[in-house]
C-alpha cells in the first residue's frame, strides 16, 4: 500500500514541479478568468438583467453570477491543459516511463488526474481571492462548501482531457480541442447566461446546455458556494465523472494500441 | 568517458560471485558460455518470447516470434529499420499487448502478471525519457517512485546507480544541462535502480558520439557478464561481439538466431547482415 501511496505522491508532486516551472501557465490561468471578471462582465453588467434565481435570494450584479462559471472555466481550461501535457508526454517519450510502471495502469491514469485537478483547485481558490480583492465577495463558509464540487468538476474535466489525451494522435492537432471542446462547452453552458435566458432565444440550445456536463459543474459549484447543495447537478456530475474515467481507462488500455501511434 | 570497471557494475545479490561465475537453481559455478539460448532458464530467470504476432491492421508487423535470453547472455537484436524491433520493445514493455504469444520476464507471465513482469525489467528506450527541468536526482526519484521502492532505500539506491556510472557528481544538476552521452548513461543508471533481472535496450546509442556509444556497449557487456539478462536492439553491426547472442529480425521474423561469431563464419558481420537482410548496416 506504501507503493500505492508512493507512486501517487511521485505524480502528483511531478505535476506540481511542472506547473511551477511554467510560470506563464499560472499567470495565464489567472488572467484568463479575470478579464472576464473585470471586463467583460462590467460590459455586460447593463445589457444582461437577471431575475432572483435559486440559490441567490437577492438580485445580483453579473459580475456575481460569473464568478462561479469562472471558476468552472479555470477547472476547464486546466483539464485541457492536461490534455496537452499527456499529448505533450507522449511526444516526448515520458509517457513510456510512466505507463511501464508496473502499478496498474488505472490508478497511474488516475494518480495524474488527481495532480491535475489539485493544480486546479489551487488555481481557482487564487481567482476567487484577487475577485475578493475587488469587491466580488461570496460566503465565507461557501469558500469551504465549494471544495468537494471543485474536486468532482476538476476530476470531470480532467478525464475528459484524458479522454482527449488518448484519441488526439499529434500535438498539432491540439488547435482542434480549443475549437471543438472548450468553446462550445463553455459557451454553450450556464456559465455566462442562465438556461432560462438562453431558453427565451432558443428551446434548442436551452437543452443543449441543460445536456452539457458542464453546465452542471458550473450549478454544482454556484450552489455550493451559497451553501446550498444540487442533487441534480451533482449526480449529472458524477455520472459523467464515472462515464469520462472508464473511456480514459479504455482510451489507455494497452491492447487498444495507445502506443500505436508512436508514443 | 569512462564508466566504472565492471566489479561495481551490480549490487546485492550479483556480487559476491567472482567474474562470470554465478550460481543457478540446480547448478553452480556455470560459466556464461554454457548457455546461449537456455529455453529453461530464460523462462525461469530471464527473457522469453514464444509465437509472439502483432498487426497494424491489415500490415503484419511481427508474425509468430519466439525468443529466449537466459541470465547472464548479451543478446543483439539485430534489424534493420522497420524490421519489427520498436514494436517488439512495445510489446515487451507492455505498452502494447498482442492477441497471440506469450512472454514471459524473470519467470513471470506479462498478459497474466504484469506487476512482477514489469518489475523485473529494466528499460532504455531509444526516444529519450528524462525530464529536462528535473534534476538527476530528482528524474532517479520518480522513476523510483513509479517502481514502488521503499522511500528509506531510495537515495542509497540512486547514489549507487550514479556511482556505477560515474555520474553521482552531476545528481543536482538538471537533466536539460547534460549532453546526449551523460543522458543516455542517467538514463541506463535509472533502468538499474530497482535491480531488474532483464534489461532491455532500444537501440541506446543512437544520436551518441562513438566514444560514448563504445563505452556505453562496453558497461552494458560487463552487466551481462555479471549475471543480468540483457536484450540489446540495434541495427549496428559494430555494437555486437562475436561472444554474443544474435538474433536477426527481419520483416517481423526471425531469420536467424545462434552466437554471432558461428553464425557470421569468416565474414564481417556488417556484410554478412546485409547479404542476409539487403540492408545497409
Amino acid at each position: 500500500m506504501s507503493g500505492f501511496w508512493g507512486v501517487t505522491r511521485a505524480i502528483v508532486g511531478r505535476e506540481f514541479l511542472r506547473f511551477i516551472h511554467q510560470r506563464e501557465r499560472f499567470i495565464a490561468a489567472l488572467v484568463r478568468p479575470l478579464v472576464w471578471l473585470l471586463i467583460f462582465a462590467a460590459g455586460f453588467r447593463a445589457a444582461l438583467g437577471l431575475s432572483i434565481i435559486p440559490p441567490y435570494q437577492t438580485y445580483i450584479t453579473y459580475e456575481t453570477y460569473i464568478v462561479p462559471g469562472l471558476c468552472a472555466m479555470v477547472l476547464l481550461f486546466n483539464g485541457m491543459q492536461s490534455s496537452l501535457s499527456l499529448v505533450y508526454d507522449r511526444e516526448m517519450g515520458s509517457m513510456r516511463l510512466l505507463l511501464t510502471s508496473p502499478f496498474p495502469r488505472w490508478w497511474l491514469l488516475f494518480c495524474r488526474l488527481f495532480g491535475s485537478t489539485a493544480i486546479s483547485i489551487l488555481q481557482v481558490y487564487a481567482f476567487l481571492g484577487i475577485a475578493a480583492l475587488f469587491g466580488i465577495t461570496l460566503p465565507t463558509l461557501g469558500y469551504i462548501a465549494v471544495l468537494p464540487g471543485l474536486i468532482l468538476g476538476g476530476l470531470m474535466l480532467g478525464a475528459l482531457g484524458l479522454v482527449l489525451s488518448s484519441f488526439i494522435s499529434q500535438l498539432e492537432n491540439f488547435a482542434g480541442v480549443m475549437n471543438f471542446v472548450i468553446f462550445p462547452m463553455f459557451f454553450l453552458s450556464s456559465a455566462l447566461y442562465p438556461l432560462w435566458k438562453m431558453a427565451e432565444s432558443s428551446p434548442l440550445l436551452r437543452d443543449i446546455c441543460a445536456f452539457n456536463p458542464f453546465t452542471h459543474v458550473v450549478e454544482l459549484i454556484r450552489f455550493l458556494l451559497y451553501l446550498q447543495f444540487n442533487l441534480h447537478a451533482f449526480a449529472w456530475v458524477v455520472l459523467s465523472t464515472v462515464a469520462l474515467t472508464l473511456l480514459a481507462v479504455w482510451g489507455y488500455d494497452p491492447a487498444r494500441g495507445l502506443m500505436k501511434r508512436k508514443g | 568517458m569512462r564508466l566504472r570497471p565492471k566489479a561495481q557494475s551490480l549490487r546485492l545479490w550479483r556480487h559476491g560471485f567472482p567474474g562470470n561465475l554465478r550460481p543457478w537453481p540446480g547448478r553452480v559455478g556455470r560459466t556464461r558460455d554454457q548457455t546461449i539460448f537456455s529455453a529453461a532458464a530464460a523462462m525461469t530467470e530471464g527473457l522469453s518470447v514464444q509465437g509472439l504476432s502483432f498487426h497494424y491492421g491489415p500490415k503484419t508487423a511481427l508474425d509468430a516470434v519466439s525468443l529466449d535470453v537466459a541470465p547472464g547472455r548479451f543478446c543483439a537484436l539485430l534489424g534493420p529499420n522497420g524490421a519489427g524491433k520498436s514494436t517488439l520493445v512495445s510489446l515487451l514493455t507492455r505498452l502494447l499487448v498482442a492477441p497471440e504469444g506469450e512472454i514471459s520476464i524473470a519467470g513471470h507471465d506479462l498478459r497474466t502478471a504484469p506487476r512482477k513482469a514489469l518489475a523485473a525489467l529494466g528499460v532504455v528506450f531509444q526516444q529519450p525519457t528524462l525530464d529536462l527541468n528535473l534534476t538527476v536526482r530528482q528524474n532517479l526519484g520518480y522513476f523510483a517512485a513509479l517502481h514502488g521502492l521503499p522511500r528509506s532505500e531510495v537515495p542509497g539506491r540512486i547514489d549507487a546507480a550514479l556511482d556505477r556510472l560515474d555520474m553521482r557528481a552531476r545528481a543536482d544538476e538538471k537533466a536539460r544541462a547534460l549532453n546526449g552521452g551523460h543522458r543516455r548513461r542517467m538514463e541506463l543508471a535509472r533502468a538499474l535502480l530497482h535491480d531488474p533481472k532483464v534489461l532491455l535496450l532500444d537501440e541506446p546509442t543512437v544520436g551518441l558520439d562513438a566514444a560514448a556509444r563504445a563505452a556505453i556497449t562496453a558497461h552494458v557487456h560487463d552487466l551481462a557478464e555479471q549475471g543480468l539478462c540483457v536484450l540489446w536492439t540495434t541495427h549496428l553491426t559494430d555494437e555486437v561481439r562475436d561472444s554474443d547472442a544474435l538474433l536477426v529480425l527481419h520483416r517481423g521474423q526471425i531469420l536467424h538466431s545462434g552466437v554471432t561469431g558461428e553464425i557470421r563464419g569468416g565474414t564481417p558481420l556488417s556484410d554478412w547482415f546485409l547479404a542476409q537482410t539487403g540492408a545497409t548496416a
